[in-house]
């Protein structure tokens, strides 16, 4: 395995023939002890970010395998055509430039009791600390036939990865024959991102409205109902008439098996579905580094403590982000980025002596697209509770319902405001 | 409104326990608080070759939409016959088969 980096730069890297380590100059001052973040996300990467700007005498390195970071969040703007895979990577030289030591691996084991990290690459990690922030794993074959072979004739793009999921989707859609079908499945709760499949339909629905306005879009889901589901219906409504049509599990909605080579979506109580473009969300759990070392229980998530986002697991494990288990706390990446700052600062209490914040608060908003100059919101803050999380009552809102002539003022700035969002939250995760 | 659908194997070997799953699109409406008036299932019976091999009486807690998923051993062929009636009186009901090998 090709090392990309110089171990003389490291100096919380050790590998096993290296059982003395040269001690780089720059790292002497750095003695405050070693965090080490796995997964360079929103929760991952805005935790390296903060805590080597927070703390520049903590020794700060993040383990990332992509060597750039492909946004979930806006993905839909690429299938919508409002953007570019360009304009949702970001690269981590912002944060190497801040003094975090990236590593392009990926972690393949913890060593919660020896507090190790094991690369795939083979090098061995220490840390004081280790905020644990893997995202999500799909359930492969929860639905019958739905592997990672099917996804790349039916793509979930619900990971950025390199990008190649949603640029597949974008492919197919662009590929659709005229008055073609396009199919998605939709998981139960809890699943990454909850409005995340609704502003998926509506940017499909905006690009097709366009390119194909005969096509019909049939989103078949596990659920009775979904986030913002009175303001996606009006704004389907209004801008796509009938082109979506949305099957709830009453409806037979829940798909239960899939035949790729056929294009087929099969019902829970066998109904056939043949489409031309199938986007299959499946069901999903904690990445499996989380779930190797123990730290998910029967749900397949990761309980953590209200306050720090430790592992009850494991000490010295914080998790954070899509992987953890925060209801009613959505898996957004505002939440994960919210977040990881009371978890950095939690968990480098102890070693640097500034105190963790005592009443901490999480802050979520998510914006949807749902249209050109379109775009809803809901917003909510939370605190940790005895039990876990609870909203607080009356602090966040949700975007008015209205006819579309009274509100299209509204919608349009709400559109600017999750761009101005989006800016920022990468700001705040590479800059 | 009120589509009942059933989904049981097409065939099982003898003996063999097979899952039945069923569901009602129902709104389950108990008018306990809210103007709407009164619209309750008041029980869902399935039957094999006549017999009963599952039911249940649906109270004022039950949900909307009400599904079921058992098993039940196929010992011979089955022809099953599944009914959700209404507190009114009036029957939804639907049929499958199962042959046995």
């Amino acid at each position: 395995m090709n090392n990309r980096y110089s171990r003389r730069q490291f100096g919380s890297l050790i590998t096993a023939s290296a059982a003395t380590l040269a001690m780089p100059r720059v790292l002497r001052a750095q003695t405050e002890g070693r965090l080490l973040v796995i997964g360079g996300g929103f929760g991952g990467a805005t935790a390296a970010r903060f805590a080597k700007m927070t703390y520049p005498d903590v020794s700060v390195t993040l383990v990332e395998p992509h060597s750039s970071f492909v946004t979930c969040p806006y993905g839909n703007l690429i299938l919508g055509g409002k953007k570019q895979l360009s304009n949702i990577t970001h690269s981590y030289d912002g944060l190497r430039a801040r003094g975090v030591n990236v590593i392009h691996d990926r972690a393949r084991e913890i060593d919660a009791e020896g507090h190790r990290v094991t690369l795939d690459g083979g090098d061995v990690l220490e840390y004081d600390k280790l905020i644990l922030s893997p995202g999500i794993g799909l359930r492969w074959n929860a639905i019958e036939g739905y592997d990672e072979a099917a996804s790349e004739i039916f793509p979930h793009a619900w990971w950025g990865g390199d990008g190649s999921q949603i640029t597949n989707l974008r492919a197919q859609l662009e590929a659709l024959p005229e008055g073609g079908v396009v199919g998605l499945s939709i998981p139960d709760n809890p699943f990454r991102c909850p409005p995340g499949p609704y502003e998926r339909i509506s940017m499909i629905a905006h690009h097709l409205k366009q390119a194909n306005p005969t096509a019909k879009i049939l989103a078949f889901d596990s659920k009775e109902g979904f986030s913002k589901q009175g303001l996606f219906e009006d704004a389907w409504a209004e801008l796509y008439g009938d082109m979506i049509e949305w099957i709830p599990a009453s409806q037979d909605g829940r798909i239960m098996r899939v035949d790729p080579e056929n294009k087929l979506f099969i019902s829970e109580f066998g109904e056939e579905h043949r489409v031309d473009v199938g986007n299959v969300i499946p069901p999903q759990y904690a990445a499996s580094i989380a779930r190797d070392a123990g730290l998910t229980n029967e749900s397949g998530w990761v309980p953590v403590d209200q306050h720090t986002f430790e592992a009850e697991a494991a000490r010295d494990i914080h998790v954070i982000g899509d992987a953890n288990i925060a209801a009613p706390m959505p898996k957004s990446g505002y939440i994960a980025n919210s977040t990881a700052k009371t978890a950095v600062k939690a968990a480098l209490a102890e070693i640097t002596g500034r105190p963790a914040w005592e009443d901490p608060v999480y802050f979520n908003t998510c914006y949807s697209h749902a249209g050109a100059d379109y775009a809803v919101s809901v917003a909510a803050i939370f605190r940790p509770t005895a039990e876990g999380f609870e909203a607080t009552p009356d602090s966040g809102g949700i975007s008015p319902r209205g006819p579309l002539s009274e509100l299209s003022r509204n919608r349009r700035l709400e559109s600017r405001y999750a761009d101005a969002w989006y800016e920022s939250i990468t700001n705040d995760m590479f800059s | 409104m009120s589509t009942p659908r059933i989904r049981l194997p097409r065939s099982a070997s003898e003996g063999e326990e097979i899952e039945i799953r069923t569901l009602i699109d129902h709104p389950m409406i108990t008018a306990v608080s809210g103007p709407d008036p009164r619209n309750m299932l008041a029980r869902f019976e399935a039957t094999m070759n006549g017999e009963t091999v599952f039911a249940y009486d649906f109270e004022n807690g039950s949900a909307a939409n009400p599904s079921f998923t058992f098993f039940v051993r196929a010992a011979a062929p089955g022809q099953f016959t599944f009914t959700w009636t209404h507190e009114d009186g009036h029957a939804y009901s639907a049929e499958g088969s199962v042959r046995v090998s």
